[in-house]
């Protein structure tokens, strides 16, 4: 069952572009792009940078250290300097607030 | 020139050695994968910086090799004269010059905003600079990552103590570029080497041998081809020996990024150099010369580097301002550290505020 974690207001975040979100000692990036919110874990696979310094360009965090990209629907790893996909979380935007199921 | 001495343990070449050197004690000092300083600049700022374009490399690419075309046509219509061997000089200094900052920008995803015209140039221009793809790939990531870590940065340029005659004999890369084909030629047998293995994951291993054969496929073409029409010119005008004359040019702007300045710290301002060139050579290295900036903000495109000096500049030393100045402080400092290796730079760090 979904247990889901209110993170913030949309308009937090602008349009494509992204937030650090800490929680119960983890970290997360909380992406929005076109009004939808997209949540992953917060540190690139590669060497553990915090992936919300990066760039998102439509559907791609890049990382800010290594150009590093996933994609922020599923995480999936888009090529070399990153080999692991990166862990994204189900995320629902309801009556202007980012929720997450970080479970 | 500020400079100092450091007080640590005997350096010798050993210690760069990524098997066995001082890597593991690199470990132990929390050198590796380190929290680097980093002089702030605000979110909205930064995203700005970081925006991509294909418009400016598209430009500079096309201007690169359409006097790297004329060169070439001067090169064949010269071919046979006493002429040729400048024209070779001009050639090989096109060839093989950019394509190091080429490589370098298109390898960090930055050059242009389309992903296969990075790919694309990055794959060029890696055998234009003679360097196997993926394995510099990774080699760069951790330059990056462990910049002049002892031990652990496999791209250190002026390995201490310095060693003038190697150095004076990789200005046209007579060791480094055969060897970098003996190696692609290893790699294309199957083997990856030990050393090259600590940096580079292994679903990368088949990649890297994928490339070398590339490689050797396109120089048997070559030397078919030269073998064929009876000339060496297939082999003057791409492959090693141009790649080799190119070298003297990125050396002379590569060495200003690092050489001298201290290893084994973990702030860009103090092992980076920022040095204004002019236009023609800013054009030639892809705005290189803002090399700390690049080294903190790596995401930030070449064309965005001048915007980036200006808004962190009071926090970082204040930059060379000519390659003269900067060669003024190098090249005495190689000397000494030839016979003094605990030697090195010391640049005036602004004291303020420190994350």
């Amino acid at each position: 069952m979904s247990q889901w974690t209110a993170i913030c207001a949309l308009l937090d975040i602008d349009d494509e572009d992204v937030m650090r979100f800490d929680n119960n000692g983890k970290t997360y990036a909380v992406f929005r792009y076109e009004n939808q919110a997209y949540v992953s874990d917060g540190l690139c696979t590669h060497e553990k940078v915090h992936l919300a310094d990066g760039l998102v360009m439509e559907y791609v965090i890049e990382c800010p250290k290594h150009n590093g990209r996933f994609d922020i629907r599923d995480g999936k790893a888009l090529g070399a300097p990153v080999c692991i996909n990166l862990k994204t979380y189900p995320a629902k935007v309801e009556g202007g607030k980012i929720f997450a199921d970080l479970g | 020139m500020q400079s100092k001495k450091i007080s640590v343990p005997p350096r010798s070449r050993e210690d760069y050695q990524l098997i066995g050197g001082a890597g593991d004690s690199a470990v132990d000092r929390g050198l590796v994968n380190a929290h680097w300083y980093k002089s702030p600049v605000s979110r909205p700022q930064m995203k700005q910086l970081m925006q991509r374009s294909d418009l400016p490399a598209i430009k500079d690419t096309c201007i690169w090799y359409a006097c790297l075309g004329l060169a070439a046509a001067a090169l064949v219509w010269t071919w046979g004269t006493p002429w040729a061997w400048l024209a070779f000089f001009a050639y090989g200094t096109l060839y093989g010059g950019p394509a190091d900052s080429r490589w370098h920008e298109a390898g960090h995803g930055t050059a242009f905003k389309t992903r296969w015209m990075n790919d694309a140039l990055y794959q060029v221009a890696s055998f234009q600079v003679l360097r196997r793809p993926t394995v510099w790939r990774w080699s760069h990531a951790r330059h990056h990552t462990d910049t002049l870590v002892t031990g652990r940065d496999p791209e250190i340029a002026a390995l201490l103590p310095i060693d003038v005659p190697g150095m004076l004999l990789n200005l046209f890369a007579i060791r480094s570029g055969p060897r970098e084909l003996w190696r692609a030629l290893w790699n294309a047998s199957g083997h990856i080497s030990d050393a090259e293995k600590t940096f580079i994951p292994e679903m990368e291993w088949p990649q890297v041998i994928r490339d070398a054969r590339k490689w050797v496929s396109l120089y048997a073409v070559l030397i078919t081809s030269a073998v064929i029409i009876k000339s060496f010119l297939p082999l003057v005008l791409i492959g090693l020996l141009p790649g080799m004359m190119g070298t003297w040019l990125y050396t002379f702007f590569g060495l200003t990024q690092h050489a001298g300045l201290p290893e084994n710290v973990t702030d860009f301002r103090e092992n980076c150099r920022t040095v204004y060139m002019n236009p023609v050579f800013r054009f030639l290295y892809w705005n290189m010369n803002f090399h700390l900036e690049h080294h903190m903000y790596p995401m930030v495109p070449y064309h965005a580097l001048p915007a980036l000096h200006e808004t962190i500049k009071a926090d970082c030393p204040p930059p060379y301002t000519s390659t003269l100045q900067a060669y003024r402080e190098i090249l005495p400092t190689l000397w000494r550290q030839a016979y003094d290796p605990e030697y090195f730079v010391n640049r005036p760090v602004p004291k303020g505020e420190t994350e």
